[in-house]
């Protein structure tokens, strides 16, 4: 495995395979009355978070801590960077406090990339602007794995704002690197126009995909996107790319339906279909915990080199 | 590369070993009552699994057997690249007062037994822990020591003791490989402990 996670596609079929046992392991932690491997005694974890970002601070958090790992927790409001510091600099500050590993997340496309050139520990991306967020990439292939068994030859449908997710990108390149069939359905303006570059179909018709879906991810409709003009109002975009119970009764009969939180429900999604047993949302919430565990584990638990 | 590895034990030895060692286990817990057999992954496990079948053979009683992966625990991680962990498995009824049976392939320094003791204190409380171990190579590096042996090997530190198993490996075997002039130390899995 190489030394950061920036992109999922950093990772080789074995390196996502390795995490993905690693994880089928680790989660069985989760289920011990003393939660915590003593694996990462004395390193440095910090959260470096520019955005806000409840979930994946906390999730990196617990994960560090669980293999007991000092975490150290920047974020960007109220800290040196309100005054102006630039990235390098604040780089350059962690490096001289012996961090270990940064995650980090960052508005700006790229910036792990940077942070990874200034700083000798393992940079991780928690996401960085609209480019990648590979572990929200690997916990959705690990919840999709404990559900479907072996992802090679499954089809995966994403469905939504592609053009401005992160999430979207890295799950393509996941996945294909998984085996996996991937299906994106958006409208024509929410969808990059590299996207015929990337490995997977592209289909505006949601109903003609449907039936054939081993899973279906929803991704949020970002609520300062619907006033942009990519789509005629929000009631037209939950009629033609909304998950409600109509279509999850036309989805197969083990078909799951995921989604990357937070969710807005009666949107992209249905109330009754987010609650639905058929629904991975809470055990995406869980799974990702572990998947940093492993993702931390293989970083930081060997000899760095 | 180094020299054909010797057979050391072959089948039949290490089926009478494991049956020697089953008899010692019942014999010393008086009649095998509360004991639990930890296997420490790879080749402790499946030994763990044949000692299981075994006690059940001899006492009728079917002795609870789990897995102990000691990975997290290992006080060398730091010098080789992360490593894949094995598999963790505890008996339903948990190891909280009862008398663990701690099982590997080879006991060498002692620091994988020591590793599997901290695992267990995360794990549970049993009432005793005692530790089975097919090879006991000698060289070691901590005060531990093994309550059941199937054989005393005495070996070079430089050797390399590699137990082989049906299961896993398609013969039941221990071989000893002798040094090589380019081998890097500590290069074999399985052996370490």
């Amino acid at each position: 495995m190489k030394r950061h996670l920036i992109s999922a596609a950093d990772l080789t079929r074995d390196d996502a395979l390795l995490i993905l046992d690693t994880a089928d392991e680790l989660a069985r932690v989760s289920e011990r009355s003393i939660k915590k491997l003593p694996t990462l005694r004395g390193r440095t974890v910090v959260n470096l978070f520019y955005e806000d970002s409840t979930r994946t601070r906390i999730s990196f958090e617990a994960a560090a801590k669980r293999l007991s790992a000092d975490v150290i927790n920047f974020s960007a409001k109220g800290s040196s960077v309100s005054k102006g510091e630039s990235l390098k600099d604040t780089a350059l500050t962690l490096q001289a406090m012996g961090a270990d590993a940064v995650v980090i997340r960052h508005g700006a496309s790229g910036a792990p990339h940077r942070l990874a050139t200034w700083v000798d520990g393992s940079v991780v991306n928690a996401g960085d602007g609209t480019h990648e967020h590979p572990t929200q990439a690997l916990l959705d292939a690990f919840t999709m794995r404990s559900r479907l068994g072996a992802l090679d030859g499954r089809r995966i449908t994403i469905v939504g704002d592609v053009l401005h997710s992160r999430v979207a990108r890295s799950n393509v390149l996941l996945l294909h690197t998984l085996g996996a069939e991937v299906t994106l359905v958006a409208p024509p303006t929410l969808l990059p126009v590299t996207v015929q570059s990337w490995p997977c179909e592209v289909s505006y018709d949601l109903d003609a995909v449907l039936p054939k879906a081993d899973a279906v991810m929803m991704l949020r409709v970002q609520k300062e996107r619907m006033n942009d003009a990519y789509f005629p109002s929000a009631r037209e975009y939950s009629r033609r790319y909304g998950l409600d119970r109509d279509r999850l009764a036309r989805m197969s009969e083990d078909a799951i339906v995921m989604h990357p939180g937070p969710m807005n429900r009666g949107m992209e999604i249905a109330a009754e279909v987010a609650d639905s047993p058929r629904s991975t949302i809470v055990e995406q919430v869980a799974n990702g915990v572990t998947i940093r565990m492993a993702v931390l584990y293989l970083l930081l638990g060997g000899e760095t080199q | 590369m180094s020299d054909a590895p010797r057979a050391v034990l072959d089948g039949p030895d290490i089926n009478r070993a494991l049956t020697r060692i089953a008899h010692e286990i019942i014999e010393r817990t008086k009649g095998a009552e509360g004991v639990v057999l930890l296997g420490i992954p790879t080749r402790g496990a499946t030994l763990a699994r044949r000692l299981g079948d075994r006690i059940a053979q001899f006492e009728g009683l079917k002795v609870p057997v789990g897995y102990l992966d000691i990975t997290m625990y290992r006080d060398d991680l730091r010098l080789r690249p992360a490593r894949p962990l094995g598999r963790t498995e505890l008996p339903p009824d948990g190891i909280d007062d009862k008398t663990v049976v701690l099982v590997d392939d080879v006991l060498f320094s002692g620091r994988t037994v020591r590793a599997a003791l901290d695992a267990l204190g995360d794990v549970g409380r049993p009432r005793a822990v005692q530790l089975a171990t097919l090879v006991d190579r000698g060289h070691r590096e901590l005060p531990i020591r093994a309550d059941y042996v199937g054989k005393n090997l005495p070996t070079a530190k430089s050797e390399q003791v590699k137990v082989h198993l049906t299961e896993i490996d398609g013969r039941d075997a221990v071989l000893l490989f002798k040094p090589g002039p380019k081998q890097r130390p500590g290069a074999a899995e399985g052996s370490e402990g």
